[in-house]
């Protein structure tokens, strides 16, 4: 992502630095934001690779490709690589480069401790992906990681597991400390909270509860640690520990991670839908209190991951309760978007597409979401495809498109020109489909009854698994038009104006396109 | 891991050609299952289902509509509202009351499900990597259930049967028209049993005893298969359940034919074979209890189950080997095997073992030494 | 960058500082979450596991009732002990002190240290169940080819709530050899 040299600021910087060193060294938030991006977009290729086996093993009952040992890496894997190395990732990365850029600050708060975040995660997901190579192999014990599979039971590489989990929750929890400390802090004058694009506001919540959780799961994974090598038993009945502790533990982290990796996305379609509707959001107040509420309530939900342990009744019910009460201030989100877009007038550009299809596609993620909190019915969907298809939903069309969406929105402002309308449209609509056969069918072959996490399955289920593993090519396949397209659009294309889209708004848009290496020096005043 | 890719690439672009049809359902939706717990189960998710569908269809219709006919190329022209109270406390008081709804028969069915009280047979589940066993507890009948899916038909070497992954050798049976309870745990990682058709999935947890129960009523004989439903390792797709229901008299009459054969596989450890006996009904054990993780050649699996062909083990010190398949290894997934096979069926796979894909030690492990060994 | 006044910089100190604390405490947090967890399931009992040794006191004996308790017994993989229950199941009143019998026998050519750990079901007949002794208590040691006979004194509390009929009560049997006192 090259930014032009030629527009010197006032204190006569000469720009970035060249070559290599440029990108190791450098604190520029625009910098670090594309390195995130780029990085993020790698490992999207590569846990895609690793769906892409899983769903070739799975085209047809029976082992043809791998053994089921190497298959139960592969699930590990792509889980772990999606979570923590693509979504995660590219949200911090579009945080990097818009947060500054809307808040009217010159840049994070923080930006050296900016470039070590940025950098630990390379490292990490190097160590991580090289167990693959090794004899033991990869962890192969879910992204979810159980005890005591995941402890007494486990290859060797669960130690570098470990440590990998330990250095991207510090480069998150860095990346959160960051992103607070500058929406708090460095807003340009006049831009009171509740003035802030809601963008901003998804992602300063968001960085809440990266602070609340993340250390929670580096608690949990260093108690694993304690229990491997040093004689401790935390998750172990034989000591007097717990399996069902760590499962309270990392649901306790995992439930509001499920909504880090949501929130910034519904910030970013937010932005988009006012945009092509020409119009203002639908109750901005609302949508910030939807959204704290939603964070909050993730707190106190977590055991609905867990309804199949051995719960008792009252707890059972309460945390039935508990998840159903989400479903109300997400509903209040989608009325508001959708209120946004009536009686506007609207044009259909690639960003739009994307947040449309999020629209729609989330809140099927969101009804099946629905279904699973009745807890009754959660005995029949649990560890089922039902699941899969439920997380898949609010993941792929819900969080990544999110991603891309923004992506495509930010675009011309970051490399100074338009994308290929005509290719992003294909690239939606290629997306569009492939997700929708890839993950649709497998609503219905959780509910006849196929488990998670199996290499292989009983004849019943062979047909939708077909389609599935077609939608998956085909959407694999669209990802490369959309490498081609960014490629394309970096090295050049029509000129993008400083406004780039006709109904958007916020200080992102009164800078250049391409925005200049050092912007707002002097803090804009906002009224 | 990617040994015989040539092969197997083959078979995948075979099996793009000619995918099993004849066997393959499209089936849409959860089964109503042959239990009031199952059906409650059933008819709660249709009703969350049918709300969902029509929520999605006013929200989706007027969403489509706006789509078509505020857009900028039909001259529509933005309007500029941007909130109302009204709408907002709306469409929040409207979902809480739906859900409210929907939380009243949810309450009712858990409650039933969490009623384990007054079951008339009481059935210890025991997960174990990567099989269940299954204790009735009172009557002296208890027994290992294993998957009979061979590793032909798994390695498309076989053609597929009817039931492919989902048959064992030695069913649940239970009684209709009685509450049974089951209590369930494991032994070594956390697993969880499931038979979509009864409606019950639990948790197996190490150390800890879990209970759930089902009432089939009569009327409702018949096979019901389930499966693992908790990631327990290499083989957590391979570890089946089958539940045959039958009348109460059948299930008596099943649980005198059960003890009868305990004793006689007790006594049969004390009768003599032959070395071509023992072979032959090695291979049976081996294919049934043994191929799944050291191979149906005795060539291993990787790293991480060794091969027996030419292993030291099988053709090294005899008593040592019956130690290993008695006692197991500690702290691998070696388990041991004395609780799980008779006597007879002990000494004919550690023969088989010694003395197949080339081992060839003349080997002949009786019973009776078997025995022995476990004094 | 040094275009901000030092007045952001030194409030945005103030809130790293303040974020990083409260990072810290989410980390102890997680960890304060073992003791939390063990104190809310030895308050509640809802995790199955019955509580230490009681005295025994002599208490009412409620004759109007009996619960059947059944005793199950589980080898953990990789413990080869034989470990089974003398008598698979008795009816007791509540509030009568009752004795029962388990037996183990270590049949390897190695000393070994067992420990049983309890489980019982249903959750809510938890907390009434009321141990003098238990083989549970303690790490049991077997010398190589030792067995013996492990008691368990037990009774039920009679305010258990009436609609509580059967209590399974559950031992699994671990190799504590690394964790040996």
């Amino acid at each position: 992502m090259t930014t032009t040299t030629a527009h010197h600021d006032d204190h006569g910087h000469h720009g970035p630095a060249k070559g290599i060193m440029r990108w190791v060294l450098t604190t520029n938030h625009k910098d670090i934001g594309t390195m995130y991006l780029w990085f993020a977009f790698t490992m999207l290729f590569i846990g895609g690779t690793m769906a892409l086996i899983i769903r070739t093993e799975l085209f047809q009952p029976g082992m043809q490709l791998i053994e089921p040992e190497f298959f139960n890496q592969m699930t590990t894997m792509h889980g772990l690589i999606m979570v923590f190395g693509a979504i995660m990732p590219a949200f911090v990365g579009l945080a990097n480069w818009m947060v500054p850029l809307m808040v009217g600050a010159p840049d994070m708060a923080l930006p050296r401790m900016n470039n070590w975040s940025f950098w630990i995660l390379p490292f990490a997901f190097g160590m991580l992906l090289m167990t693959l190579f090794t004899e033991a192999g990869a962890p192969n014990f879910g992204w979810t990681f159980y005890a005591p599979l995941s402890t007494t039971y486990a290859p060797s590489s669960v130690t570098f597991f470990i440590f990998g989990v330990h250095m991207m929750g510090i480069s998150s929890i860095m990346g959160a400390i960051n992103i607070i400390a500058t929406i708090l802090n460095l807003r340009a004058p006049g831009m009171t909270l509740m003035k802030m694009p809601l963008f901003v506001w998804t992602w300063l919540i968001t960085a809440y509860l990266l602070i609340a959780v993340m250390p929670v799961l580096a608690g949990v994974v260093t108690m694993m640690l304690m229990d491997i090598h040093f004689g401790t038993s935390f998750f172990d009945a034989a000591g007097g520990g717990d399996p069902v502790l760590f499962q309270h533990v990392f649901w306790f982290f995992g439930h509001p991670e499920v909504y880090i990796m949501i929130l910034p996305a519904f910030g970013i379609v937010s932005q988009i839908i006012p945009t092509f509707a020409r119009k203002p959001l639908f109750g901005y107040a609302s949508m910030v209190y939807a959204t704290s509420s939603i964070a909050f309530l993730s707190f106190i939900v977590w055991a609905h991951h867990m309804f199949t342990v051995g719960l008792p009744l009252q707890t059972e019910l309460f945390f039935m309760y508990a998840t159903m009460l989400i479903a109300i201030p997400t509903g209040v989100k989608v009325f508001n978007w959708v209120s946004t877009m009536f009686r506007g007038s609207m044009t259909f550009e690639t960003p739009m597409l994307f947040s449309l299809a999020f629209v729609v596609l989330f809140t099927i993620g969101g009804f099946s979401g629905l279904m699973l909190a009745i807890a009754p019915a959660d005995f029949q969907y649990h560890d089922t495809y039902f699941v899969v298809a439920h997380f898949h939903y609010v993941l792929v069309p819900g969080a990544l498109f999110g991603i891309i969406a923004g992506v495509y929105y930010w675009l011309p402002k970051w490399t100074g020109n338009y994308y290929n309308e005509k290719l992003g449209k294909f690239h939606f609509w290629m997306s569009f489909i492939g997700v929708n056969v890839t993950f649709f069918p497998m609503h219905f072959i959780g509910l006849a009854g196929m488990p998670r996490r199996i290499p292989d399955y009983a004849l019943q289920f062979a047909d939708f698994n077909a389609i599935a593993t077609v939608g998956a090519f085909i959407f694999g396949l669209s990802q490369l038009v959309f490498l081609f397209l960014l490629i394309k659009t970096i090295r050049g294309g029509e000129k993008a104006t400083d406004q780039v889209w006709e109904g958007a708004e916020g200080l992102e848009w009164t800078v250049p396109s391409p925005a200049p290496y050092h912007t707002f020096a002097e803090p804009p005043h906002v009224k | 891991m990617f040994s015989r890719t040539g092969q197997r690439l083959s078979s995948v672009v075979l099996g793009l050609l000619s995918a099993p049809a004849a066997f393959a359902d499209w089936e849409l939706n959860m089964p109503k299952g042959v239990t009031e717990v199952s059906q409650s189960i059933y008819d709660l998710h249709m009703l969350i289902f049918w709300i969902c569908v029509w929520i999605g269809v006013v929200v989706f219709g007027v969403m489509f509509y706006s789509i078509f006919a505020h857009r900028k190329s039909k001259g529509a022209k933005a309007s500029q509202f941007h909130e109302s109270l009204g709408l907002e406390l709306l469409w929040t008081a409207v979902p809480t009351a739906i859900l409210i709804a929907m939380a009243i028969p949810a309450t009712s069915t858990l409650i039933e499900m969490y009623d384990t009280t007054d079951a008339q047979v009481d059935i210890k589940i025991t997960g174990h990597q990567w099989k269940w066993q299954y204790d009735y507890l009172g009557e002296d009948v208890g027994f290992f259930s294993n998957m009979t899916t061979s590793q032909d038909e798994i390695y498309d070497r076989a053609p597929k049967g009817e039931n492919y992954l989902l048959e064992v050798d030695k069913h649940v049976v239970v009684p209709t028209g009685q509450k049974i309870r089951f209590l369930i745990t494991a032994n070594d990682v956390i697993h969880a049993w499931w038979v979509p058709e009864i409606a019950v999935k639990k948790d197996a947890i190490p150390g800890y005893i879990n209970e759930s129960w089902a009432l089939i009523p009569e009327g409702q004989e018949g096979l019901y298969r389930g499966q693992c439903a908790e990631l327990c390792g290499v083989d957590h797709g391979f570890m089946p359940i089958v539940l045959e229901a039958v009348t109460a008299e059948q299930y008596e009459v099943w649980l005198v034919d059960q003890r009868a054969a305990a004793e006689a596989e007790a006594a049969a450890a004390l009768g003599d074979y032959s070395h071509e006996e023992l072979m032959t009904k090695g291979e049976e054990v081996y294919a049934r209890s043994c191929a799944a993780c050291h191979g149906a050649e005795g060539g291993g699996m990787g790293s991480v189950f060794p091969a027996l062909a030419g292993s030291p083990i099988a053709t090294g010190d005899m008593a040592a080997h019956i130690d290993i398949v008695l006692n197991g290894t500690p702290g691998t997934a070696m388990q041991a095997f004395a609780v799980q096979l008779s006597e007879v069926d002990l000494a004919a796979v550690i023969t088989y073992e010694r003395n197949a894909w080339g081992n060839d030690t003349g080997d002949t492990v009786t019973p009776k030494m078997i025995l022995d060994a476990k004094q | 960058m040094d275009s901000q006044a030092p007045k952001e910089g030194i409030k945005a100190g103030k809130t790293v500082r303040k974020l990083i604390i409260a990072a810290v405490a989410m980390f102890g947090f997680g960890f304060a979450l073992v003791p939390l967890y063990d104190v809310f399931c030895e308050l509640t009992g809802i995790n199955g596991k019955t509580a230490g040794p009681v005295e025994r006191v002599e208490q009412w004996v409620d004759t109007s009732r009996t619960i059947k308790v059944q005793f199950i017994t589980t080898n953990n993989a990789g413990m080869p002990w034989e470990f089974k229950t003398l008598q698979e199941e008795v009816e007791v009143h509540p509030g009568a002190w009752t004795q029962v019998e388990f037996w183990a026998k270590n049949p390897t050519k190695e000393d070994m240290v067992g420990q049983a750990v309890p489980s019982v079901t249903p959750f809510e007949a938890t907390q009434y169940v009321q141990k003098t002794e238990c083989f549970c208590f303690n790490q049991q040691t077997l010398k190589a080819g030792e067995g013996r006979k492990m008691p368990l004194i037990f009774s039920l509390d009679p305010r258990m709530p009436p609609h509580i009929r059967t209590v399974t009560m559950s031992y699994t049997i671990f190799d504590a050899g690394a964790f040996a006192e």
